[in-house]
């Protein structure tokens, strides 16, 4: 053993270090990141399954928005604004349809308008042979004059409104929205992305259910290093944040797992899919996640392992 | 540097560990604490570490009330402290230089210098050599060295050591005192509590029977 030398003293004054807060702020995060990357690869099938676990749980409440932002994107690609058909009374006479095309014209909600005269009507039916027969048959032409109506606004109440106005209108037989469908699909819409901020809701709670669990695990298992660390004068966040690091991690790569899945999923259903459509004459391109919303689930993901870590470190680090 | 004032512990079940103990150490001092198993030496060292506290009395460290310690205070505390407990809590899946490596990781010191002290304590114990090995592969005494070389590298003011030289024989047992003379000599407060008083001849001793001072 060699002799003393100079390095024992210092007994008074204390570490030079604290001096450079931020230089031991870095060396703390590094360290705790690098404790636990290094802990998410010493157990690779482990990490594998939990990654897979979250990965999927996260790509269920993804995968349905993707898919309704889809289905919005085809919405609105199709359904122009909503037309109303103003039919009128058969016996009407074209001088009633020419006031009413008039009157349609100088109203302010009307943007555009267009005749369809009974007889071009009469024609065009004709033009299918099934019809023709019974057509044929008819002593007078069946078909009214109507006008395809395009309003200037496309909100619902104010369609009604309109409607219902034109159903007032004399020798108006008929008033029809025909809008309905759309506002069908969009109410489903409206359901499903409900149902998809629920199923979001509730597998936020499994992934923190899982971290949670994971976390407790990995204070079991470290559970001599906390003891010795907390001796040796280690702050509650020296202990934590290697903890949180690999909860924040382990959402992260689960986040980026999800959206390998959704990937994956949309790719595999692209083909299919046009073809599909293209025999309903839609030109359409199934889209994976936008940038947005892919920012947004890593980000979530991330923020829920690190929440669940959080949770697990509050319970399991109090008892010792 | 340390002051008990009719200091008592009782352990749950309503053992008295300590009763009505006062003795005080001034900063540079060497105390040895010695007396029977069961005397109550761990007990005084772990309420002078805050990792017990007090039934009753006061026990300040550095004029502080450690008894009266919150938890976020605690962890200061116990960094300017050098520590070595009778179990020695060394962490038997990290090597040697690494087990040295944890206080100043601790206190977030600068790596390269940490490194360079970790040698310089390593070296000081005479475990240059075993930086890599594991503990479980070091002798009883080598553990004891590194549980010392851990205590001592973040230089501490203050050096409690619990049964330094238990299960060792008489030439490494006297290494040991002498590392600990060492110490005290550079000017750091030293409290060992230990049955080999004589190892410690010129140090003060602070007897204790059945948890009271004895002259
Ligand atoms: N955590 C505990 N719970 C209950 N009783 C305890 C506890 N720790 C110590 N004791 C009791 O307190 C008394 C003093 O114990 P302490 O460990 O301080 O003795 P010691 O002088 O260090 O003995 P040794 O020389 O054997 O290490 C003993 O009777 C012991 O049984
Ligand atoms: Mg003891």
């Amino acid at each position: 053993m060699r002799e003393r030398s100079a390095w024992i003293t210092d007994a008074q004054s204390h570490d030079g270090c604290l001096e450079f807060p931020m230089n031991i702020w870095l060396v703390n995060h590094g360290r705790a990141l690098r404790i636990a990357l290094r802990r998410l690869i010493a157990a690779p099938l482990t990490t594998l399954l939990s990654l897979l676990a979250i990965g999927v749980a996260l790509a269920l409440p993804a995968g349905g928005q993707m898919l309704l932002n889809n289905v919005q994107r085809l919405m609105g690609s199709t359904s122009a604004t909503p037309q109303i058909s103003v039919f009128m009374a058969v016996d009407a006479g074209r001088g009633a349809a020419t006031e009413l095309a008039a009157r349609l014209k100088k109203h302010p909600a009307v943007k555009q308008q267009r005749f369809l005269p009974r007889e071009d009507t009469l024609q065009r039916m004709k033009a299918n042979a099934g019809l023709r027969e019974i057509i044929d048959v008819l002593p007078d032409n069946p078909f009214p004059d109507a006008f395809i109506v395009t309003a200037i606004a496309d909100q619902p109440a104010t369609l009604d409104l309109l409607v219902e106005e034109f159903r007032q209108w004399p020798k108006v037989a008929h008033v029809q929205l025909d809008s309905a469908w759309a506002r069908r699909l969009e109410a489903l819409l409206r359901l499903s992305r409900n149902v998809v901020i629920l199923l979001g809701g509730l597998l936020a709670i499994g992934l923190i259910a899982i971290t949670f669990n994971i976390i407790r695990m990995q204070v079991l298992t470290h559970r001599a290093e906390i003891e010795v660390s907390q001796l040796l004068g280690a702050t509650n966040g020296f202990i934590c944040r290697p903890f949180l690091y690999f909860g924040a991690l382990l959402g992260f790569a689960g986040g980026a797992t999800a959206w390998l899945l959704i990937a994956a999923a949309a790719w595999w259903l692209r083909t299919p899919l046009d073809d599909l459509l293209h025999l309903y004459e839609f030109t359409f391109s199934l889209q994976s996640l936008s940038l947005v919303d892919s920012a947004l689930l890593l980000g979530i993901a991330t923020g829920l392992g690190w929440l669940g870590a959080l949770l697990s470190l509050g319970q399991h680090l109090r008892h010792s | 540097m340390i002051r008990f004032d009719r200091v008592a512990k009782r352990y749950p079940p309503g053992i008295d560990a300590l009763s009505a103990l006062s003795f005080e150490m001034t900063a540079g001092d060497m105390l040895i604490v010695s007396g029977h198993s069961g005397a109550g030496k761990s007990t005084l060292i772990k309420l002078v570490a805050a990792i017990e506290k007090p039934t009753s009395g006061a026990v300040l460290v550095g004029g502080q009330n450690v008894g009266t310690l919150s938890r976020s205070a605690l962890p200061f505390l116990r960094r300017r402290l050098g520590l070595v407990l009778q179990d020695q809590k060394l962490l038997f899946d990290r090597s040697v230089f690494e087990n040295v490596m944890l206080p100043l990781s601790i206190t977030g010191f600068p790596p390269k210098e940490a490194m360079q002290r970790v040698r310089a304590a390593l070296d000081k114990v005479g475990l240059a050599m075993r930086e890599k090995a594991l503990p479980i592969a070091l002798s009883g005494g080598e553990q004891q060295r590194l549980a010392i070389a851990r205590a001592v590298v973040s230089r501490p003011a203050l050096l409690l050591a619990d049964e330094p030289t238990a299960h060792l024989d008489a030439e490494t047992a006297a290494d040991v005192a002498r590392i600990f003379h060492e110490f005290h000599r550079a000017g750091v407060t030293v409290l060992i509590a230990t049955y080999d008083g004589h190892l410690f001849p010129d140090a003060r001793t602070l007897r204790l029977d059945h948890g009271c001072s004895v002259a």
